[in-house]
């Protein structure tokens, strides 16, 4: 238990601000694709999958980051982990699928829509969305908050606090969208390329957990630490098919012979 | 199917084979982890015994296989749709693929990486020539599917 005498509940980490703070994207960003939807001329023209992807995507990052889990997260490794699940994983994808940069091309006025084309050309852009430096900072940024003790440190300093957790989510966003093209993707690499890659962070992924697994991090009960490797692995795998799952999809479309036009129903991503 | 496409028709017919090598090797990966590490839990997820480089085989072996499940069932769709299914070829394919992991799976990784053991008992090594030996048949009838498949064609 030597964890737990780590922090008292008198620490800024408890208070409501910090909750707040890391919520408060997610929270602007439900309001403004909501605002942007509601400005567009023909609404009807918008998937309804989408705006409901973007709504639960939100919702679990917001719950992930404030609210009773993030609370349980200080305490107990196997939530950190839910939540971690939750903020680097499925919550980055559905906001993926949710096409949000599309939105925005699509609605606002001609030059500020260029201005974030131009961003998204850049070269900025180019390289935190190659899939091979995406997995470098997804995978590795987790192999130093697990394999250092960045992840008691963490827990004693807001900073570092808000800081891991943003890097968890954005890293995760930028895997995703250099793995699934939903959004205008300027910069693109072969199916075949983003699979080998795609393999090789999940065997990272699965590699870290049963490592943890053998290795508990410093301070953490080792049944906690084994239970929460455990979901780390198995829910890392469950989000990962859908990320291949859509990747295979996208292939599927993409090599549909000209004469079959049958597939258009699937036409959500 | 018209004489202008037998060169694509014959690319369609190898694609069946890789189809269901890749499925295979989804396949028993993913029966190796519901029924012998889930349901009846004799497999353990980590063994003390594991070498470092059992850890990495197993991590990309796991990856590879959780991929090719669900590729290996994309390229059967796109095979159904363009017309150039051949089911024996398939099956072939999928009991190669099942075979060769199961005994990549039952001899290196099970005994010279350690990464865990079939089940923990005192007479593993019945069970390790169960493990193998079906892997072997598997593999041979798979082969036999195709070659018998390939004179036909």
């Amino acid at each position: 238990m030597k964890f737990l005498s780590v922090h008292n509940h008198e620490t800024v980490m408890d208070g409501g601000y910090l909750q707040l703070l890391l919520a408060a994207p997610f929270v602007l960003g439900l309001i403004i694709y909501l605002l942007i939807l509601t400005k567009r001329k023909d609404q009807q023209t918008w998937p309804l999958f989408r705006t409901v992807s973007w709504i639960g995507g939100c919702i679990l990052a917001i719950g992930s980051v404030a609210g009773p889990v993030a609370e349980l997260a200080h305490h107990d490794f196997r939530m950190h982990m839910v939540s971690h699940l939750l903020l680097g994983m499925l919550a980055p994808l559905l906001l993926v699928l949710a096409a949000p940069m599309t939105l925005v091309l699509s609605t606002w006025k001609v030059e500020h829509a260029r201005t974030l084309s131009r961003l998204l050309r850049s070269r900025y852009s180019q390289f935190v969305t190659h899939p091979v430096v995406a997995t470098a900072l997804n995978i590795g940024g987790l192999a130093i908050l697990y394999r250092t003790n960045l992840y008691s440190l963490m827990h004693e300093h807001m900073i570092l606090y808000v800081v891991v957790h943003a890097h968890v989510f954005l890293a995760g966003y930028f895997f995703t969208v250099s793995m699934i093209y939903v959004d205008p993707t300027p910069h693109r690499e072969s199916y075949l390329f983003r699979a080998i890659v795609l393999i090789c962070a999940l065997a990272g992924h699965g590699i870290l957990s049963k490592h943890i697994y053998a290795y508990p991090p410093a301070g953490i009960p080792v049944p906690q630490a084994e239970q929460g490797a455990m979901l780390m692995y198995y829910g890392g795998d469950a989000i990962d098919a859908l990320i291949i799952f859509f990747l295979c999809l996208q292939w599927f479309k993409a090599t549909r012979p000209k004469s079959t036009c049958k597939e258009k129903k699937y036409s959500f991503v | 199917m018209g004489s202008n496409s037998n060169h694509a028709s014959s690319a369609l017919v190898k694609r069946n084979k890789w189809s269901g090598l890749l499925f295979g090797i989804g396949l028993a990966a993913f029966i190796d982890e519901t029924v012998f590490h889930q349901l009846l839990r004799w497999h353990h997820f980590y063994d003390q015994s594991t070498t470092d480089v059992g850890l990495i085989s197993d991590g990309f072996f796991h990856a590879f296989s959780w991929f090719a499940t669900i590729g290996g069932l994309f390229l059967f769709a796109d095979l159904r749709r363009k017309r150039g299914l051949s089911l024996k070829k398939w099956w072939g394919g999928v009991l190669l693929g099942a075979g060769f992991f199961q005994l990549y799976d039952g001899i290196i990784q099970h005994k010279l990486l350690r990464i865990h053991q079939i089940r923990y008992v005192e007479n593993v090594i019945v069970y390790d020539l169960v493990w193998n030996i079906a892997a072997v048949v598997m593999i041979a009838i798979g082969l036999l599917l195709l070659w018998r498949r390939g004179k036909e064609a």
